[in-house]
C-alpha cells in the first residue's frame, strides 16, 4: 500500500453508554460512536466532506458539558463519558424532528424517495407521531434546473450535502445556498438553471427527495425494481454502477451501496447514459443488402449467410480484415481474435487504439508492481497527470485525486495543452502549445518532483511511441517509486489490448505468429471481407462487409450484412479498466431480437463448423485465465463485483512502430464516441457537446 | 473589473490580511466597499469579487441572499435602516418604521422618486443598549423618536 507516512498517533478512552472504547486521539465522536455499532442519526455529516454542523441531529450527551453536543463535530478526548440515549438526547431529536417536519410537505407517497428516505427513517425511529406546529407551511413549486436536476425546496432539509459534494468532491461549485431561516433554499450557479456537469451526485447524496433526477422521477417506487450491480460501459474508468430495474427497462443509474472500486462516485454517464440501451434506433432485426437495400432477414438466415461469405472467401483464398470493438467484453475480444487467426487465418485484426500501453509495458519491462491502480490514485503522495484534461476525460479517476489532495494533502501536478480543473487545487499547474514542448515541461518539474516520496504518471494519448520510453527514464530519473498509466478512451479500450486485438500482438502481448494490416491499411486495401464487431470503423474499400452492432452506425448503414448486438448492459463477460482492473459484467436487461457478440460469434463458427471451442463467457474467462498473461485473476473477487488488477507480462514487447495510430478521441463528459449519439440524456444537457481545456473551469 | 485606486489598494490590503487558502474570508468586505463604490451589487461584481476571493461564484451569490446590507439594486443616496427587531421593537421600533414610511412615501427596500433616500426594516444591528436604533447609511443614531428622525431626514434633505 501506498501511503503517507503514518504519524504517531495518541489514543484515548472514553466511555460511550457505559462502555469504555479506545480511540485515537482527535476522531470525531460520531465515528467512534458508528465503530462501535452505536446508531448516532445524521443529516449533514458525511463521511469524506467538511463538516456542517447544520442539521442537529447527531445531539448527544456529554458529562461536564452543559449543553447536548453536535457529535459529528466534537473530537474524542481522555475520559469523556458520552451518552447517546439519555432522555435528554432522545427528546432532542424528537424536537429536532420536528423543526425538520416544520414546513416538509411530507408527500411521501409521490416522493421518489420513499422507502429510500433519511428523514423518513429516522421519522420512524426517532420522531414524535405529532406536531405542535400549526402555521400554515411554506410551499414553493418544484423547479427544473437542468434536463437531468430537479429541485423541490419544501423537501429540502439544508442538510448541505449537495452542495459539498458539487464543491468538495466534484470541484464544480454549482449549488450554494440562497436567503436564510424559513427562506432558506438551494440555488443552483446560473440563476435559475445549472451548468455543471450534470453528474446527478447532489441528487444521490440528498437525504430526502428534494433533488431529483429527470431520468427517474415519478417513474417507479423503488421497492419495484431489481438492483443489478454491473460496470458502466461508457469511459475506461470502470465504475461500478448499480442500475434499477423493472420489467426489462433500466430506469436508474446509481451506486449507492458504494460496493466496487468507485464507492458511490458516478459521472453523468454512468447514472444516466444508459439510455442509449432502448434508444429508437436500436436495431432489433438481422439485416441484409437485397438489390441495394437493407433488409430484415431472420437470424438463420443472416448467421448462413455469413457463415457461407466466410467459407467461400476461404476457399477461395481471399483476404479478411477484423476490427473489433472497445466495448465488448474481454471474452468476446479474446474469440474474436481467435476467430480471425485460427478460424479466418488472417492476421489482418485491429481495433480503436486510444493510448499505448504496448510501449508502457516494453518501456516497464523488468519492473514490478509499477502500474497503479484507482485506489492507489487515492493513497498516493503526488501524482502526475500528463496531456489529458481529466475531470472530463477520466472523471472518476479524477475524482480520486481531489478526494486523495483533500483528505492526505496529496499533490497532483499536471502538464496539459490547456486549463484543467486539476489546476484550482495542484501542487502545479503547467501548459504547452504543442507536444515537443512536453518534455521541457516536464524538466521544469524535476526537481519538486525529485523531493516527493512517490508518484503516481498518468498520461495520455500526447505520449505514444519512442516518447514513452522516453517518460519512463525520466520516471527512472527521479529516483523515487514511480507507477504508471496509460490512459486509454472506453469501458474496454485496455482489455481489447490485453486480448490481442492488434495486427502484431497476441492475447497477452506476447507477438502474433503473423503480422497483419492495421485498421487503417485494412480499409484502404480492398479486402474480401472485412469483418466488424462493435466499432463504427468504417468499411473503406472492402469488398463486402459484415458488422455487428447496436446501432444502424456510418459503417453498419455501408454493410452487406448487419447484425444487432447486445449491449454490455444486456451481457456477462469481464472488462478491464484504464488501471488493468477487471471487472464483471452482469446482465440487467434484454432486447429482443438482439444476441451478444460472443454468441453471434459462435454461431457463426458453428455454420462454418468451425472448432474454437465453447462461446459461453465462462468458458472463455477460464481460456483466458489460464492461457492470457495476468489474467489468471482471483475469481471470487470478480464473481462477487470486486476488480482485481491482471498483471500483464513484464518483458519486452514487440512494438509494431506505429504511434500515430494512437489517437484518443478526446471525448468530454457529455460525448462518449458512437454510443453517447445514442443518449438522450448527454445530447439533451446545455453542456453537450463540452470542450476540453475550457477556461471556466 | 477596476476599482478606484483608493479601493484597489484596500483590496489588495484585504486579500493579503488572510492565511493562503483563506482569501474566502475577504468576500464580505470586498462586496460591502465595492457596493459603496459602485451603488449596489453587480453581477460583474459578483465574478470579479469570486475571482479575487477564489471560490466558485456561487458562494458569493450566498452572502448576499444572506446579508440584507448587501444589494443588487442602487439605494438611495441615503440608506435609511431601522431596526423592528425584539429590543426596538419593545421600544417603539415599528411605529418608527412606520413613521419614516409615511414620511418618505416609501415601503421596505423602495427608493424615492427623487433618489434621495432608501428605506430599509432590518433586524438587529446590535444596538439594543441605545435602542430604538436607526442606521444611515455607516452611522448609528441611538434612542430615535418620531420627531428626531424628522430632524434627521430633513437635514440631509436640505442641498449641502
Ligand atoms: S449534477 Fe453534479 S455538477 Fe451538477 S450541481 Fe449536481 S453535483 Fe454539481
Ligand atoms: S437538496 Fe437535499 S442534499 Fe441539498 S441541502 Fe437540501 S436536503 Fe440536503
Ligand atoms: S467515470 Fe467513466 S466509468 Fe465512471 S461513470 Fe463516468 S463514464 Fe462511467
Ligand atoms: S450530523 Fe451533526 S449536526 Fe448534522
Amino acid at each position: 500500500m501506498m501511503t503517507a507516512t503514518p504519524t504517531e498517533v495518541t489514543t484515548v478512552t472514553l466511555s460511550i453508554n457505559g462502555q469504555s472504547v479506545t480511540a485515537p486521539a482527535g476522531t470525531l465522536l460520531i465515528e467512534v460512536c458508528k465503530k462501535l455499532g452505536t446508531e448516532v442519526p445524521a443529516f449533514c455529516y458525511y463521511e469524506g466532506f467538511s463538516l456542517q454542523a447544520a442539521c442537529r441531529m447527531c445531539l448527544v450527551e456529554i458529562e461536564k458539558f452543559p449543553k447536548l453536543q453536535a457529535s459529528c463535530t466534537i473530537p474524542v478526548s481522555e475520559g469523556m463519558v458520552v451518552r447517546t440515549e439519555s432522555p435528554a438526547v432522545v427528546a432532542a431529536r424528537k424536537d429536532m424532528l420536528e423543526f425538520l417536519l416544520s414546513n416538509h410537505p411530507l408527500d411521501c407517497p409521490v416522493c421518489d424517495k420513499g422507502g429510500e428516505c433519511e428523514l423518513q427513517d429516522m421519522t420512524f425511529r426517532y420522531g414524535a407521531g405529532e406536531s405542535r406546529f400549526t402555521e400554515i407551511k411554506v410551499h414553493t413549486p418544484e423547479k427544473q434546473w437542468s434536463p437531468v436536476v430537479f429541485y423541490d425546496a419544501p423537501r429540502c432539509i439544508l442538510c448541505y450535502r449537495c452542495v459539498r459534494v458539487c464543491d468538495e468532491g466534484l470541484g464544480v461549485g454549482a449549488l450554494g445556498i440562497q436567503y436564510r431561516g424559513v427562506g432558506a433554499e438551494i440555488i443552483p450557479n446560473m440563476g435559475d438553471h445549472l451548468n455543471c456537469d450534470e453528474c446527478g451526485a447532489c441528487i444521490d447524496i440528498c437525504p430526502v427527495g428534494a433533488l431529483t433526477s429527470g431520468a427517474y422521477r415519478y417513474k417507479t417506487r423503488p421497492w419495484e425494481m431489481n438492483h443489478v450491480g454491473t460496470v458502466c460501459t461508457h469511459c475506461s474508468n470502470g465504475c461500478k454502477t448499480t442500475l434499477g430495474v423493472r420489467t426489462d427497462e433500466i430506469i436508474r443509474g446509481n451506486n449507492r451501496d458504494s460496493s466496487g472500486i468507485n464507492g458511490e462516485f458516478l459521472c453523468g454517464k454512468g447514472r444516466y447514459a444508459f439510455d442509449f440501451n432502448k434508444h429508437e434506433d436500436r436495431l432489433t432485426s438481422p439485416l441484409i443488402r437485397k438489390d441495394g437495400q437493407l433488409v430484415e432477414v431472420s437470424w438463420s438466415e443472416a448467421l448462413k449467410a455469413v457463415a457461407t461469405k466466410f467459407s467461400e472467401t476461404q476457399a477461395a483464398g481471399g483476404s479478411f480484415g477484423v476490427i473489433g470493438g472497445v466495448h465488448s467484453t474481454n471474452e468476446e475480444n479474446y474469440f474474436l481474435q481467435k476467430f480471425a487467426r485460427q478460424g479466418l487465418k488472417t492476421a489482418n485484426l485491429d481495433h480503436q487504439r486510444t493510448g499505448d500501453v504496448p510501449a508502457l509495458l516494453d518501456a516497464l519491462s523488468g519492473k514490478s508492481d509499477v502500474l497503479a491502480t484507482t485506489d492507489d490514485l487515492y493513497n498516493t503522495a503526488a501524482a502526475l497527470v500528463i496531456g489529458s484534461d481529466l475531470a472530463q476525460q477520466h472523471p472518476f479517476l479524477a475524482y480520486q485525486l481531489r478526494a486523495n489532495g483533500r483528505h492526505h494533502n496529496a499533490r497532483v501536478y499536471t502538464v496539459t495543452p490547456g486549463k484543467v480543473r486539476e489546476a484550482d487545487y495542484a501542487a502545479a499547474s503547467l501548459t504547452y502549445g504543442s507536444t515537443s514542448e512536453l518534455f521541457g515541461k516536464l524538466d521544469e518539474l524535476r526537481d519538486r518532483l525529485k523531493a516527493e516520496p512517490e508518484l503516481v504518471i498518468l498520461f495520455s494519448d500526447a505520449i505514444k511511441g519512442a516518447d514513452v520510453a522516453k517518460l519512463v527514464a525520466y520516471g527512472d530519473s527521479l529516483g523515487i517509486t514511480v507507477k504508471y498509466v496509460a490512459l486509454v478512451d472506453y469501458s474496454n479500450s485496455r482489455g481489447a489490448l490485453d486480448m490481442g486485438l492488434l495486427p502484431t500482438l497476441g492475447p497477452g502481448y506476447h507477438a502474433a505468429p503473423v503480422n497483419g494490416l492495421a485498421a487503417p491499411d485494412m480499409l484502404a486495401a480492398g479486402l474480401d471481407v472485412l469483418w466488424v464487431v462493435g466499432a463504427d470503423s468504417g468499411k473503406g474499400n472492402a469488398k463486402f462487409t459484415v458488422v455487428q452492432d447496436m446501432f444502424l452506425t456510418p459503417t453498419a448503414a455501408a454493410a452487406d450484412i448487419v447484425l444487432p448486438s447486445a449491449s454490455a448492459y444486456e451481457k456477462s463477460g469481464t472488462v478491464t479498466n484504464v488501471c488493468g482492473q477487471v471487472q464483471k459484467l452482469k446482465p440487467a436487461v434484454r432486447t429482443m431480437g438482439t444476441k451478444p457478440d460472443l454468441e453471434i460469434m459462435g454461431l457463426i463458427a458453428r455454420e462454418m463448423g468451425l472448432n474454437l471451442g465453447i462461446w459461453t463467457h465462462d468458458h472463455v474467462l477460464t481460456e483466458i485465465r489460464s492461457g492470457v498473461a495476468g489474467y489468471n485473476v482471483p475469481l471470487p473477487i470478480i464473481q462477487t463485483g470486486g476488480a482485481a488488477q491482471a498483471q500483464p507480462v513484464n518483458g519486452r514487447v514487440p512494438l509494431d512502430g506505429r504511434p500515430e495510430l494512437v489517437q484518443s478521441a478526446q471525448d468530454t463528459l457529455f460525448t462518449s464516441g458512437t454510443l453517447g449519439r445514442y443518449s438522450k440524456a448527454l445530447t439533451s444537457v446545455i453542456e453537450y457537446p463540452g470542450k476540453l481545456y475550457s477556461d471556466n473551469q | 473589473m477596476t476599482f478606484s485606486p483608493d479601493l484597489e489598494a484596500r483590496f489588495e490590503k484585504l486579500v493579503a490580511s488572510y492565511p493562503e487558502g483563506r482569501t474566502r474570508s475577504a468576500v464580505i468586505p470586498m462586496l460591502m466597499y465595492a457596493q459603496d463604490e459602485l451603488g449596489a451589487v453587480t453581477p460583474e461584481l459578483v465574478a470579479e469579487v469570486a475571482k479575487r476571493c477564489k471560490v466558485p461564484p456561487i458562494q458569493v451569490e450566498e452572502v448576499i441572499g444572506y446579508y440584507s446590507m448587501l444589494h443588487r439594486k442602487p439605494q438611495g443616496k441615503y440608506h435609511v435602516q431601522v431596526c423592528t427587531n425584539i429590543s426596538c421593537l419593545l421600544v417603539g421600533g415599528e411605529e418608527l418604521y412606520h413613521h419614516a414610511s409615511k414620511k418618505l412615501g416609501i415601503g421596505h427596500k423602495q427608493t424615492t422618486a427623487d433618489g434621495i433616500f432608501s428605506l430599509e426594516e432590518v433586524e438587529c444591528m446590535g444596538a439594543c443598549s441605545w435602542a430604538p436604533a436607526v442606521e444611515i447609511d455607516y452611522t448609528f443614531h441611538h434612542h430615535v423618536t418620531p420627531e428626531k428622525l424628522d430632524q434627521l431626514l430633513d437635514g440631509l434633505k436640505k442641498p449641502q
